[in-house]
């Protein structure tokens, strides 16, 4: 089952890499999406992937007992959705609003907080 | 009453600016209002702050658990010297910054909700200072930025929107690599409190996963940070936003990444085992050497300002990168120097676009003859950042400088000297050009710069000199604070001792 899920957040991993090189914002923000996942997964691997038995303490014990499932990484994985979604959404219409604004979703061509060609410095006084 | 305020101190930063965002954010309609709350609240913070510190001071690390889970399974807030410091430092800079919005803020800017958004970049970084879970802080930080991205579009024009892009991108790049951090460093040791890695971590085999671990932790605030190859988000939107943001930003922003990265990498991990310190020390330097020379090719005062908040990055990270004790306590020292030093020059290129209209130096001038007390306020900060004795600058540099001298790294030593000449080069062409030089314009109408911008900027200049003609407290302030940094069995012991109190079994 890890081998498995490795593999899958591997290949989410190269996805989001390769979506992020990209100059176009709209690509750029599908791959910090994935990216966010991606790493979403990892935390699930990573905090152990044991099935079926729910950790809730039976009556009349004070521990847990046997090998039960781990539910930490899961209420780590819900906040990161919550949060990672709504900053998608905002990047989203962020996104939208520089298009309609600069008229281009080109980073390369978003050169209006860095003009290109400013003169130089003084040379000397 | 003293008890409750007592038992209770550790959360008065945080909740104060909560509720006046709640409170300016219900506010809505009235402006009026709203600059009221905000003051009223910066003013609270401010206060709740001291008391902290002042707890602090007098019983050591202050520790709270919530919803009464004992340690480790509880979310913690802990407040050692070093970040209830932090806290009242930041409470100062937000005071000073809520004086100045009385002249600077517009109404269309109120409209789009500056006073709610700046108490909520407030709870961030206040939050981020004070806790002990590293879970915790990974949702601190993500709560920081979604109000800074509010607060860089304030006006929506088209710079501010290129800017914005790049710095929401980036900056969600390294809290999605911070959490990818946590993640693995979780699957390693299956904890996440602060000091209960702290505890656990030494006595954990070392392997490939605590390794990347490490320096995706390194990576991640460094991005925050601003460190030399992962620093280009800084200059590229800093100064795009309304003048007081990026006050605020230079103050606080890149220093919670700092913070978190000292955190981290004398609790968590060690800096002198895994090869980390020469990374650091290759940091620290390319980071003094190439802000410093992106500010020197720059025309507009807030770009020239914004590299020179990445120079000064290196010299706190030099801290980091020698990592003896004296090196630390220079560090800490450079921290709370730079806040104030940094954040008012800010302000001054404020005053001065009050009083010039433009933040380009080609079209400033005459400052000197037309406003001479402004020309006095900017030198205090301007000679303090390139460390000219005897302002706070120079002992910060002397103690982060003395230390590397002192340490195995006196090539960085010199390298930071050489950063601090470019520096005062830097700081010599805001004043030749805006100050010195008579203005090129010909009807160049200066207007008066208001009182509510004079009196933060004197303020912080005061704090400024008074810890240049008086090092003393605060230079012993911060060799405690690194002493009890460095030294993670006081941190284990203060965050464990509620386990008694608390009477709960593990």
């Amino acid at each position: 089952m890890e081998t498995a899920l490795t593999g899958l957040v591997g290949l989410f991993y190269a996805v989001s890499i390769y979506m992020m090189l990209s100059k176009h914002i709209i690509r750029v923000l599908l791959g910090i999406a994935i990216f966010g996942n991606a790493v979403n997964m990892t935390i699930f691997t990573a905090g152990r992937v044991l099935r079926e038995v729910p950790p809730i303490i039976a009556e009349g014990r004070t521990a847990l007992d046997g090998v039960t499932a781990n539910p930490l990484p899961q209420a780590l994985i819900l906040t990161a959705i919550v949060i990672s979604f709504s900053f998608f959404a905002f990047l989203l219409v962020l996104a939208y609003r520089a298009y309609q604004e600069l008229g281009t979703d080109n980073t390369d061509e978003m050169r209006i907080a860095e003009p290109e060609g400013e003169g130089l410095p003084p040379l000397g006084y | 009453m003293p008890e409750f305020m007592n038992d209770t101190a550790l959360l008065w930063p945080l909740a104060i600016p909560l509720a006046t965002a709640a409170i300016c954010a219900a506010a809505w309609a009235y402006p009026r209002a709203q600059q009221g709350a905000s003051l009223a609240g910066l003013v609270l913070t401010l206060a709740a702050s001291l008391l902290l510190l002042d707890s602090v001071m007098s019983q050591g690390i202050v520790t709270k658990q919530f919803g009464g889970w004992a340690p480790p399974f509880g979310i913690s807030f802990v407040a050692d010297r070093f970040s209830a410091a932090m806290v009242v430092i930041s409470s100062v800079l937000a005071l000073a910054a809520g004086i100045f919005a009385i002249a600077d803020v517009r109404r269309r800017q109120v409209k789009a909700g500056f006073y709610p958004l700046f108490q909520g970049l407030m709870v961030g970084v206040n939050g981020a200072f004070l806790t002990g879970d590293i879970f915790n802080l990974y949702v601190w930080f993500e709560v920081m930025l979604i109000a800074t991205l509010g607060l860089i579009t304030l006006d929506r024009t088209r710079a501010q929107l290129d800017g914005a892009i790049k710095y929401a991108v980036l900056n969600l790049f390294s809290t999605i690599l911070f959490l990818m951090a946590i993640g693995l460093l979780y699957g390693v040791t299956g904890t996440l409190n602060m000091a209960d890695l702290a505890r656990v971590l030494p006595q954990t085999e070392g392997s490939v996963a605590l390794t990347v671990s490490a320096m995706l932790f390194l990576l991640a605030f460094g991005i925050k940070a601003g460190f030399f190859p992962l620093f280009f988000w800084l200059p590229a939107s800093y100064h795009t936003a309304t003048i007081i943001v990026s006050a605020v930003f230079a103050g606080l922003l890149t220093k919670v990444g700092v913070y978190a990265c000292f955190r981290v990498f004398t609790l968590l991990f060690e800096v002198n085992d895994g090869g980390i310190r020469p990374i650091v020390a290759f940091f620290a330097a390319g980071t003094m050497l190439f802000g410093v020379f992106g500010a020197a090719i720059q025309w507009d005062i807030r770009r020239i300002l914004s590299f020179h908040i990445i120079s000064q990055i290196g010299y706190i990270m030099l801290g980091l990168a020698i990592a003896t004790p004296l090196a630390m306590a220079g560090a800490v020292f450079y921290i709370i120097h730079h806040i104030v030093v940094k954040a008012n020059l800010f302000f001054v290129a404020g005053a001065i676009h009050r009083a010039t209209g433009t933040y380009d130096l080609r079209k400033a001038g005459g400052l000197m003859k037309s406003s001479p007390l402004l020309a006095v306020l900017f030198l205090i900060p301007a000679l303090s950042l390139a460390g000219i004795p005897p302002l706070s600058g120079f002992w910060a540099k002397f103690m982060v400088i003395d230390a590397s001298f002192r340490g195995d790294m006196a090539w960085i030593g010199a390298l930071a000297l050489f950063v601090g000449l470019l520096t005062v080069f830097s700081m010599s062409k805001i004043w030749i050009e805006a100050f010195w030089k008579t203005s090129p314009r010909k009807v160049a109408r200066v207007r008066a710069v208001p009182v509510a911008m004079l009196v933060p900027i004197a303020a912080l200049g005061l704090i400024t000199l008074a810890i240049g003609f008086n090092p003393e407290p605060l230079v012993a302030f911060a060799n405690v604070a690194a002493a009890t940094m460095t030294d993670p069995a006081e941190f284990i012991a203060a965050v464990f001792a509620e386990r008694q109190i608390a009477g709960a079994t593990p």
